[in-house]
């Protein structure tokens, strides 16, 4: 394993970012954290989880397509063209890592999602092992190790150092061009087992997916409680867009009277116009769209994904909504409930 | 207060005063409560929770309430009352059809900031002023001022504006404290002003918490979710569009903001929404006489009210605020 | 943009039909001159100026927004320039308090007898305008000449 003081940090991320933008979590100037580029002499955001998760990094919330211009009988199409730059995402953490993987399995299966897949390609994930989760963690719910996260390289943080593993080609590129020195991985260990504890006494700790397994599909929908659960939801879109796994996107149109720009943009199962058709709107109340949103995340992506959930556990919902009505409470009043 | 609360909730029920109660009910953690119905004494007594943490505004669901069947209980905080009065004014509500309990409330706490005091909390309980904060890193006391809501610290009224029952004592009006935030920026330059807002509204995720949240926006579709607009947007593609939200959202609730506070509790990225409704209040106030939304049905508001010696809007121009 | 040239703003006048319009015409009639820079659009009365209009006009690239009304007293709906006068007197406060520059947007009260004012009065705001410059705190990329 390889290691570098933690009071070296400043000199590691400048290393990082000798061939593109390095992004780390720093505070939002707000109380909170966000990924924003490092740059020499910018704090690096202790804590557990950024307010928004790195999803925009790589599926940011607008993202521009084409763009179109009338002249006479011209009309001339530009395409949004891919960046191709490359770039590093310092500290993320085991859910929003597993969260890229859930993100990969939409946008890099057939068709293929060019803009996420050049910025998947040219990003290297550098993750962040949890010392001290938050209460609202249940990322163990969805089999994620908190103390071993993935990505192309793993970091620890343990007894004044950052240690690093790599994990793919791409980590072991970016490892070899950091100054760090080799080191004994015992210190990491001993460390794992720390957060191993605490993550055993979390109080969300034995939230299982019970009552969410393959085959309850319909049951499920049909359950009376969404109406209860959906109640006092404001159909505000805040749960989707601080949620690292939320997906999917609206294409809209800007017209400037010159040209049209053709964007894209974060959606909102919450939204009353949502996935809305010229016979209207398929979910008319806001209980059939609160059932969307954790049916998805709990039948419909795991039965099209091997069994894999649409939820890691970050717990954003649980601390951003505004009425405190999360998908820990509607698992806990459909499923199975909590192992004893 | 908490066991008042709740056996007067069952009262309720029980003597066919009501037939629900909207109240807040417990959730994972002491923090996170729900608003929400309840239909049995059993469900009160076993969900219904009063704290400092009943931040929710529950008037607004009362547009949706009362038009089902039935009379409803709302358990109302002071702030609350107003917003009920003036969705009232505004015949939003059905009042024959709600039985207002209002509740004294000595100022909501903000979770937020107590776990950037005192990290992964699980537990809290009181002890005169201060707070005993149980976490899984250990215990934490903090003096409950620390982590009162920011609207909580500048309060415009604990007076009822209005209640059938009331729980607790009637409080008073606390004066123009509340504008302090509202001077700090109009002492700014233009350009200090400029990138302050700058600052906020960059974060803005267009996740329309605040408009949704908010009781005066009781709009049955707002011209920013209609396609034929022409502003519609679900997302703020530049720094314009986060603008034109926010400033007509809060011209739009001009003189109909009860200062609630609500749009800057909910806001999932701490944009403190308030200083623009306050600053549109502060400028009612001072140019067309004092005026307080919800404190009763008759006084016109100053939007839909006018005088033949209003100023000009030229005085924008003569009025305070630092020159560039 | 213009770098060496002189700065040529848009000027957005938003005129009631009933007499700023009016007035407007009178000074054409009168061949008094007023920069090229206004647009004028129509309304039937001040009190149809929703604040959202202001914004688009500095959105589609105005770099200055002036509304025109009745005198006080003289509205052909009796009191609509009443509330126009509240409304934009609010909305250039809050304006202001986001720090855009509070000489981008002005009202003035223009009569169908005064020609003569209405050429003075775009004259002076386009002077202001152009000394303010480019309109940047409102501006929407997406509408800038490229």
């Amino acid at each position: 394993m390889k290691k570098i003081a933690k009071s070296n940090l400043p000199e590691l991320l400048a290393a990082m970012a000798a061939r593109g933008k390095v992004y780390c979590p720093q505070p939002d100037g707000a109380g909170g954290s966000k990924f924003a580029p490092w740059t020499p002499g910018t704090p690096v955001a202790q804590g557990c989880n950024t307010r928004l998760g790195p999803k925009g990094l790589f599926f940011p919330q607008t993202e521009e397509l084409v763009r179109f211009r009338v002249s006479g009988k011209e009309l001339e199409i530009r395409e949004a063209e891919l960046r191709e730059e490359p770039f590093v995402v310092f500290g993320v953490r085991a859910c929003d890592c597993r969260a890229l993987e859930i993100l990969d399995r939409v946008f890099l299966s057939e068709p293929v999602d060019g803009f996420y897949k050049d910025r998947r390609d040219h990003g290297v994930v550098v993750t962040l092992a949890c010392s001290q989760p938050e209460e609202t963690c249940f990322c163990g719910t969805f089999g994620i190790d908190l103390t071993n996260p993935q990505g192309d390289v793993t970091a620890w943080e343990a007894e004044d150092c950052l240690w690093f593993r790599a994990n793919t080609e791409k980590g072991r590129e970016l490892l070899e061009r950091l100054p760090l020195e080799d080191g004994e991985d015992a210190a990491v260990e001993r460390a794992r087992e720390e957060a191993r504890e605490i993550a055993g006494r979390l109080p969300l700790h034995g939230l299982t997916t019970k009552g969410f397994e393959r085959g309850r599909m319909l049951e499920l929908f049909r359950r009376p409680e969404w109406a209860g659960l959906s109640e006092s939801c404001l159909g505000c879109g805040t749960c989707t867009f601080v949620c690292p796994t939320c997906q999917c996107y609206d294409v809209k149109e800007f017209d400037n009277g010159r040209e049209v720009c053709r964007f894209r943009c974060w959606d909102s199962c919450m939204y009353s116009d949502f996935t809305l058709m010229s016979a209207g709107q398929p979910r008319p109340t806001q209980k059939e769209r609160f059932r969307q949103r954790f049916m998805h995340k709990l039948q419909y992506f795991p039965d099209n994904n091997e069994g894999i959930y649409g939820c890691v556990g970050c717990g954003r919902c649980l601390r951003q909504c505004p009425i405190h009505m999360n998908i820990v409470k509607v698992m806990k009043t459909l499923g199975g409930g909590e192992d004893a | 207060m908490q066991a008042d609360v709740k056996q007067r909730a069952i009262a309720l029920l029980k003597e066919g005063t009501a037939d629900r109660v909207l109240g807040w009910k417990a959730g994972e953690f002491f923090y996170d409560l729900t608003p929400a119905v309840f239909e049995t004494s059993e469900e009160v007594e076993r969900d219904f929770v009063w704290s400092p943490f009943s931040a929710p505004n529950l008037s607004k669901y009362l547009i949706g309430e009362t038009r089902k069947p039935g009379k409803i209980a709302a358990f109302l905080k002071p702030c609350d009352t107003y917003s009920f009065q003036q969705l009232r004014k505004e015949h939003r509500i059905d009042r024959e059809k709600v039985y207002v309990v209002a509740v004294q409330c000595g100022g909501m706490c903000d979770i937020e900031k107590i776990k950037a005091l005192a990290k992964a909390p699980t537990a809290i309980r009181e002890e005169g002023d201060m707070l005993v904060v149980s976490t899984l890193y250990g215990e934490k006391r903090l003096p409950r001022q620390d982590v009162l809501a920011e609207r909580c610290l500048s309060c415009k009224s604990t007076k009822m504006a209005y209640y059938d029952e009331l729980l607790g004592d009637d409080g008073e009006d606390k004066g123009d404290g509340r504008f302090e935030g509202v001077r700090r920026l109009e002492a700014m330059t233009p350009e200090e002003r400029y990138q302050f807002w700058r600052g906020e509204l960059s974060r803005c995720i267009r996740c329309n918490a605040c408009r949704n949240v908010c009781p005066a926006c009781s709009c049955e579709k707002c011209v920013f979710d209609n396609p034929t607009s022409g502003v519609e947007n679900k997302a703020a593609a530049n720094s314009f569009e986060e603008n034109m939200f926010h400033i007509i959202r809060a011209f739009h609730v001009a003189g109909r903001c009860t200062d609630c506070g609500e749009c800057s509790r909910v806001c999932p990225q701490h944009i403190p929404l308030h200083l623009l409704n306050r600053k549109l209040i502060s400028d009612m106030n001072e140019l067309y006489g004092p005026y307080q939304a919800g404190a009763d049905l008759e006084t016109r508001p100053p939007m839909t009210d006018f005088r033949y010696d209003d100023p000009e809007p030229s005085v924008v121009a003569r009025r305070g605020g630092a020159q560039e | 943009m213009q770098v060496n040239e002189k700065f040529e703003p848009t000027i957005v006048a938003f005129c009631c039909n009933w007499c700023s319009y009016a007035g407007a015409d009178l000074s054409g009639t009168n061949r008094l001159q007023y920069p090229a820079n206004v647009k004028i659009i129509r309304i039937p009365c001040s009190c149809r100026l929703n604040p959202m209009f202001i914004l688009r006009a500095f959105q589609r690239g105005a770099d200055g927004v002036i509304l025109c009304g009745c005198h006080p007293g003289d509205c052909h709906y009796t009191t609509g320039n009443y509330y126009a006068r509240r409304r934009m007197t609010l909305m250039f406060s809050l304006l202001d308090y986001l720090g855009i520059e509070r000489e981008r947007t002005r009202v003035e009260w223009v009569s169908a007898a005064e020609g003569a004012k209405f050429a003075a009065t775009m004259e002076e705001f386009t002077e202001t305008v152009r000394a303010l410059g480019e309109n940047r705190r409102l501006e929407d990329l997406r509408c800038k000449q490229m």
